[in-house]
């Protein structure tokens, strides 16, 4: 990114060092990413509420400038089919993505999370959700889509170190005259709730969302997927919240299951 | 329970891109992001009045991409993350572009980031005050 040094980006840097670390110990096999394209890897020509990448590698969008220049992302193709069989068989209909290209949202938590390697340590299940248009899935299905998953990575025939990040930047704006908000005591609120009792978030409907963190912001309703993967009592590893980072307030928690050397960030 | 709509026209300075919106936007947002492909970002810069002619797009729509009216854009049904795309074509800082819309000097906006962002308070309902 050549930004690590700089003295408005090193407290967000600095912020993520022990997930970094917490993951270069763990060496998962698998990330399953919980993402959302911003019209670059899809265009409003299809939208798809919920779609998991099924191929074995996905390449960095081309955002306008050129793609991002960053690792080319492995996917677990055997891995990805056999959690959407077991997804859809448990009723949610995911779409299904051959070929697709990944943006930001997936690749900047990566490299958040991992630094600038030459490749990803790890492979990459990308599951990516609408969060641009009304209207999106409610906060309480994106938290039953982290319990089906949990059931999906268990049912799997190859003992594999699977970790799962929900990702989008916490309360932020940046259309209209609302633009530039930045809700710290909801961010904390969000983040405290989602250790200990998520289902209060589930219930949060879409327009007080917006309210709170910002038309863009409601993307954190995917940090709910990641919870809900995770067993009830988790264990907080790490935690860091940063304002700002240009318009975002910028947070980052690593749960572990208490009681299961399964993890999750 | 609150009607979602009116849950959502209480929050101020926001638009809903709902389903309303993408019909209205559609062929401007198709314009903005076929901006992701390198041939298309040499053919507007070619000649911008010339390529939009090749979208559907009311003449409203086309003369605020041509003006760079950010804010009319999103009356017009522009998505906020396709106008990103011609933001990047520009090489308009996405911050400047938040200014603007929200009527603002640049300095004062990204003063106003940098300490902390715009306040909730008078912010999350037109029942407060209204912004500005």
């Amino acid at each position: 990114m050549g930004r690590t040094a700089e003295p408005y980006w090193r407290p967000i840097f600095e912020g993520y060092e022990p997930t970094k670390k917490w993951l270069a110990d763990l060496k998962p096999d698998v990330m399953i990413v919980i993402y959302n394209d911003h019209a670059n890897g899809f265009t409003f020509k299809y939208t798809p509420t919920f779609a998991i990448g099924c191929a074995d590698s996905f390449n960095p969008a081309d955002e306008g400038h050129g793609p991002r220049r960053v690792p080319v992302v492995r996917g677990d193709s055997r891995l990805a089919w056999h959690m959407t069989e077991s997804l859809v068989l448990d009723q949610f209909d995911m779409t299904m993505m051959n070929e697709m290209d990944v943006d930001h949202g997936l690749t900047v938590p990566l490299s958040l999370a991992c630094g600038q390697p030459e490749a990803w340590p790890f492979k990459v299940i990308p599951i990516c959700v609408n969060v641009i248009q009304y209207p999106q899935p409610t906060a309480e299905r994106c938290y039953a889509l982290g319990k089906a998953i949990r059931k999906a990575v268990e049912s799997y025939d190859e003992d594999l170190k699977v970790v799962i990040a929900g990702t989008g930047g916490m309360s932020h704006q940046i259309h209209g005259a609302r633009s530039g908000i930045i809700n710290q005591e909801f961010d904390n609120y969000f983040i405290d709730k989602l250790t200990t009792s998520p289902v209060e978030l589930t219930k949060i409907s879409h327009a007080e969302y917006v309210r709170e963190v910002g038309a863009e912001g409601m993307e954190i309703i995917m940090w709910l997927t990641m919870r809900g993967a995770l067993a009830d009592n988790v264990d907080v590893v790490h935690r860091f919240y940063h304002v700002p980072a240009m318009n975002t307030a910028v947070g980052n928690v690593v749960l572990q299951n208490t009681d299961s050397p399964k993890a999750a960030a | 329970m609150t009607n979602p709509a009116d849950a959502f026209n209480d929050i101020p300075g926001t638009i809903l891109f709902n389903g309303d919106r993408l019909r209205q936007g559609y062929q401007l947002n198709k314009f903005l992001t076929s901006l992701l492909e390198a041939d298309n970002r040499g053919a507007f810069k070619a000649g911008e009045a010339a390529y939009l002619t090749k979208f559907a797009m009311t003449d409203e729509q086309r003369d605020a991409v041509l003006k760079r009216d950010w804010t009319r854009m999103l009356e017009l049904g522009g998505n906020v993350f396709c106008m990103v795309k011609l933001a990047v074509f520009d090489g308009t800082p996405f911050q400047h572009v938040n200014a603007i819309m929200t009527g603002m000097s640049i300095t004062a906006y990204e003063d106003m980031m940098n300490a902390g962002g715009r306040p909730m308070a008078g912010n999350r309902s037109k029942k407060e005050h209204q912004i500005g």
